[in-house]
């Protein structure tokens, strides 16, 4: 009885406690937000609308004491915050990752569900987790000592020499670090998001499905693409697009095998690229040099964007998840 | 008939394209363990647990041990803050607002964990001024880890069958009586899981610490603010691209341990689970 006196009095507190940790974690977005607002609000003001049509990142001349003011905000003489590089990059490599892993993980997710023998189900279940589990420094490594030289030593060449009639392989192919190889390590990491859960939603669905197909006269492959996709189709989109979410924010691996273009466009996948978030971390260092310190908010400003873009695409996931729940019921 | 033969062809065709994507993508994911294996494990030496990094060289002791530091502090506060919050959605909260603050975190899922430590090194390392920190890394963890912990803590008390709760408050038991007595101990499993999820997760970071727990050649100290702490992911990734086959080995090294690591935290979330789910089974 003496326990549950005891338990009965931490009931208001519990209350409490447990409203405002749930009120800190909900907060957290909206102060990340607000945060990341007003650190770049000066260089949101000296960029205007360069952040997004501006080229060239220069953050500007440090050795003098020339400044330059535009919009009542000063900077290093010389200093041009222009992200269109960075964004670019980050459009392009998710593009390109998506483009590659969409596809792949229809393909392994049904190969899972209909071909794997029940028996070995678990151990493939394992696999896709532990493939989810690498950290992406692991997978940026790989990148770095395996992936880049092969693209750089074996495909770019015989891209060269065969496929040089194609619209954006033609051209110099490089070592390697770019486009293809962030793209590649890209698909390779979102990859397990989209299998598991079209796995999940097939596994979901009632088994007439396919059944009832096949009894219509259709193949295998026809009852699971013309039945059981069109009834999984829109969890399997908000995968899909939570997968985006997380190649567009993916830092490490990308920093890694991206070349860390500055200030250039590629001309072909094989070239170099930059994204958002892996300008973000390499040029921090240069940016606390900058005296005006205006560098350091044009990154906030970059972060702020790459935010903004991630939680566009992770809210219209989640409208999809809503439409997919309400059609399912 | 011609046009059901070639069907037939076709379903085959396309599902030895599925065996093979399938095939393809296992031979690229055991090529990564592979080459993790091979390349770092001959690179553990005993000497590596004992001494420190010097420059790009010496050992990962204080790298070993900033990780376990920055995930240990970090798993204390997800813990507090994450069930905490999944107890009140679930337990308190009114239905708009479950549905609010079940979106809210879904939405903090989603933020870029690049932009959780760009975030907190204005707030807490420039700002407030704590400098590269212990605390500054272990808060960038947390929020990275607690999407995770709050989801798998709210599904697991969700799914605590109704009929138990009311049978605990038809005996007269007080609300945090059937939560403490009922709710928990049967949630407790999921709750497991999605903590060792979270450790993952927590273990194999790189771009959120960087510009919260910085970096340090030497053995973390306790302070929470004002000294850097080093941790492996970030000798992964800086110590490949020096020219030297000491800081490879060193990388090597560091990625096998992170991935061993992982591996376990994995090993035990299997084990507790069944374990767990065997005991409640015997009730």
């Amino acid at each position: 009885m003496d326990n549950l006196t005891q338990r009965a009095r931490i009931q208001p507190i519990l209350g409490v406690g447990t409203g405002i940790a749930a009120f800190v974690s909900a907060a957290i977005v909206f102060l990340i937000l607000i945060f990341l607002l007003v650190f770049a609000w000066p260089a949101i003001r000296f960029n205007g609308s360069g952040i997004l049509t501006g080229v060239i990142w220069n953050i500007g001349n440090q050795y003098g004491s020339a400044t330059v003011t535009h919009n009542g905000v000063t900077a290093q003489a010389g200093a041009s915050f222009g992200g269109l590089v960075f964004v670019f990059g980050t459009i392009a490599t998710s593009a390109l990752a998506m483009v590659m892993a969409v596809p792949l993980s229809f393909l392994v997710a049904v190969a899972l569900v209909y071909r794997v023998p029940r028996k070995l189900r678990p151990l493939a279940n394992t696999l896709v987790e532990l493939m989810a589990g690498v950290p992406s420094v692991v997978y940026g490594l790989w990148g770095i000592v395996v992936l880049v030289p092969w693209v750089g030593n074996r495909l770019g060449p015989f891209a060269q020499a065969h496929l040089s009639w194609v619209p954006l392989v033609r051209g110099e192919t490089g070592s390697g670090n770019g486009l293809l190889a962030a793209g590649i390590v890209l698909a390779l990491m979102v990859l397990p998001i989209m299998v598991a859960t079209l796995r999940d939603v097939i596994l979901a669905q009632p088994p007439t499905i396919f059944e009832a197909s096949m009894a219509l006269g259709s193949t295998t492959w026809q009852a699971v693409t013309r039945a059981v996709f069109p009834s999984v189709r829109k969890g399997f989109l908000a995968a899909v697009l939570v997968a985006l979410g997380r190649a567009l924010g993916e830092t490490m691996a990308v920093l890694m095998v991206c070349g860390a273009a500055i200030n250039q466009f590629p001309s072909n996948i094989f070239q170099a690229v930059n994204t958002i978030a892996a300008v973000i971390v390499s040029q921090l260092d240069s940016a606390l040099t900058d005296a005006s310190g205006m560098a350091q908010r044009s990154l906030a400003e970059l972060a702020l964007l790459l935010f903004l873009i991630t939680l566009v695409v992770n809210v219209v996931a989640r409208l999809t998840l809503r439409g997919a729940d309400r059609s399912a019921q | 008939m011609r046009r059901q033969r070639i069907s037939i062809l076709a379903s085959r065709a396309w599902w030895s394209v599925s065996v093979l994507a399938l095939a393809g993508v296992l031979v690229v994911l055991f090529g990564i363990f592979w080459f993790v294996a091979v390349r770092g494990i001959p690179a553990l030496r005993p000497a590596l647990f004992t001494t420190v990094t010097s420059g790009v060289a010496g050992g990962l002791e204080n790298a070993i041990a900033g990780t376990l530091l920055l995930v240990c502090a970090g798993l204390v506060l997800v813990t507090l803050v994450g069930i905490g919050t999944a107890i009140w959605i679930v337990e308190y909260a009114p239905p708009r607002a479950q549905d609010v603050s079940r979106f809210l975190i879904d939405v903090l899922a989603g933020v870029p964990s690049i932009v959780v430590g760009y975030f907190l090194y204005v707030v807490l390392v420039e700002g407030l001024g704590w400098g590269f920190s212990l605390v500054a890394g272990a808060f960038a963890l947390t929020i990275v880890m607690l999407p995770y912990v709050v989801r798998s803590s709210d599904l697991a008390l969700s799914g605590v069958p109704q009929a138990l709760r009311e049978g605990a408050f038809a005996l007269g038991a007080r609300r945090a009586t059937v939560l403490f007595g009922v709710a928990i101990p049967w949630a407790i499993p999921g709750m497991l899981t999605g903590l060792l999820v979270a450790t993952g997760i927590g273990l194999g970071e790189t771009a959120p610490l960087i510009y919260t727990a910085g970096w340090s050649n030497f053995m973390p100290s306790l302070a929470p603010a004002h000294s850097p702490v080093g941790y492996l992911t970030y000798v992964v990734w800086t110590f490949i691209s020096q020219p030297f086959p000491q800081a490879h080995a060193l990388a090597y090294a560091a990625a096998a341990l992170l991935m061993i690591f992982i591996f376990l935290t994995n090993l035990v979330s299997r084990s507790a689970v069944e374990y767990w789910s065997a005991r409640s089974r015997r009730g």
